[in-house]
């Protein structure tokens, strides 16, 4: 599975530039990829023959190695990142807030998304992405939400990439001012690594898991600014310590901010709503100022021109 | 097993490099791992031999080389090792730890022929 866009190669080639079917699915399968990006063709002709004589020398002289060092310094995520910056330039350059929603599985981030776009549909505009190994059933419940959802497959893969997103984008045409929400594979380990170009991960976890899953997952709430601790319903039936849960948490990422929330009885939702719409807010002062300061300089400019 | 995807991601990275630089084989690549990221060195080795397989790059061998983590206490101001991504401040005992070394994951260099 590569960083760009969940291909791999021979038996492990899960291939796919995304590909979208009439009933907005969008999964991967093997193809020759037709979309812009290097993949691995190996057409160099490379045999497996020792040949001293191959240098650059034509020659070679005992002692004296053919082989060269050439430096490369880069990070092994640098393509997945380029694409992720592209995302978040498309998210920045139109006001939209996109957040990226992480979890283990089953602690309930559909259903929290389906409750939020209810709380915040008739608002603002939303569009979702769906990321499951198979199956199009989340994207489904998002669908009969009213709101546009695009179900991404990542076949055999583990997390959702930039490229996948950027592939989403294009399809979803998501408008001006609106907000974005991503809900990552159910993994709490691999998603982390990998930036979508998202302003902010959010992590949920439930009370039906452990008060230490944040020990033992530290990368996921290290990459999270907002952790929602979901299920809060069922603390009076639970050996559940929320306050642990939140130390525990705190002592991964002291700057996390930490809800409690339940998607089915609503509990703490109307705080998360409210942290979303000063999001919102941000994001559309964020384009104002760029405009008053392009503004700004063509009325400088255009100041030089008369005076000249 | 997003190691895959690293693996990936570094071939992408040699195999690039090694056209440009016409090289028959790439016979080493140096890594560089932090041991705050979220890598496993032995998954990594694994998945690039898979993912190399019948590349330039199929004899290579993988050099990871450690980086150890380090950190600094957001509280006292204590430069402090680290070997997760959380620990406690040896100085005044505050969680307020911040990671300052041991969180990349490079692709150094590669020896060709």
């Amino acid at each position: 599975m590569c960083t760009v866009c969940g291909c791999g190669e021979g038996e492990a080639r899960i291939a796919g530039a995304v590909h979208v079917h009439p009933d907005g699915t969008v999964h991967s399968h093997s193809h020759e990829h037709a979309h812009e990006h290097d993949h691995h063709h190996h057409e160099d002709g490379v045999s497996g023959d020792l040949d001293f004589g191959a240098g650059p020398a034509r020659a070679h002289a005992p002692g004296i190695s053919q082989s060269r060092m050439v430096q490369i310094e880069q990070d092994i995520l640098a393509k997945n990142n380029g694409y992720a910056a592209e995302n978040r330039q498309y998210f920045d350059e139109r006001s939209i807030f996109a957040l990226n929603l992480v979890s283990g599985p089953g602690a309930g981030k559909t259903a929290l998304l389906v409750k939020t776009i209810e709380l915040l549909k008739d608002k603002v505009a939303i569009s979702v992405v769906e990321g499951d190994q198979q199956t199009s059933n989340d994207a489904e419940r998002i669908r009969a939400t009213g709101v546009p959802a695009l179900q991404i497959n990542t076949g055999k893969g583990c997390h959702l990439d930039g490229h996948m997103v950027g592939h989403a984008l294009e399809r979803l045409q998501p408008p001006d001012e609106s907000l974005f929400l991503i809900e990552n594979v159910g993994n709490l380990v691999c998603p982390a690594a990998f930036d979508l170009g998202e302003h902010h991960k959010v992590a949920i976890l439930s009370v039906t898991e452990g008060e230490d899953k944040p020990l033992k997952y530290p990368d996921m709430f290290r990459a999270a600014d907002v952790m929602l601790l979901n299920k809060c319903d069922l603390l009076p039936y639970l050996d559940f310590d929320a306050d642990l849960a939140e130390a525990n948490a705190r002592r991964v990422n002291h700057d996390l901010t930490i809800l409690r929330v339940s998607a089915s009885s609503g509990e703490g939702l109307s705080g998360w709503v409210s942290w979303i719409e000063s999001g919102l807010e941000a994001q559309r002062g964020k384009r104002s100022t760029t405009v008053d300061a392009l503004k700004a300089r063509i009325a400088e400019l255009e100041r030089q021109l008369t005076a000249k | 097993m997003h190691e895959m995807s690293l693996a990936e991601g570094i071939l992408q990275l040699v195999e690039e490099t090694a056209r440009r630089e016409q090289a028959q084989r790439v016979k080493t690549v140096v890594l560089e791992i932090g041991q705050l990221s979220s890598v496993e060195a032995s998954a990594l080795e694994f998945c690039f031999a898979a993912v190399a397989a019948g590349g330039v790059a199929r004899a290579a061998r993988l050099v990871i080389v450690d980086v150890p983590g380090a950190g600094e206490c957001l509280v006292c101001g204590l430069a402090v090792p680290m070997e997760s991504l959380f620990g406690i401040c040896p100085g005044c005992g505050s969680h307020r730890l911040r990671p300052t070394a041991g969180t990349e994951m490079r692709v150094r260099e590669i020896e060709i022929e």
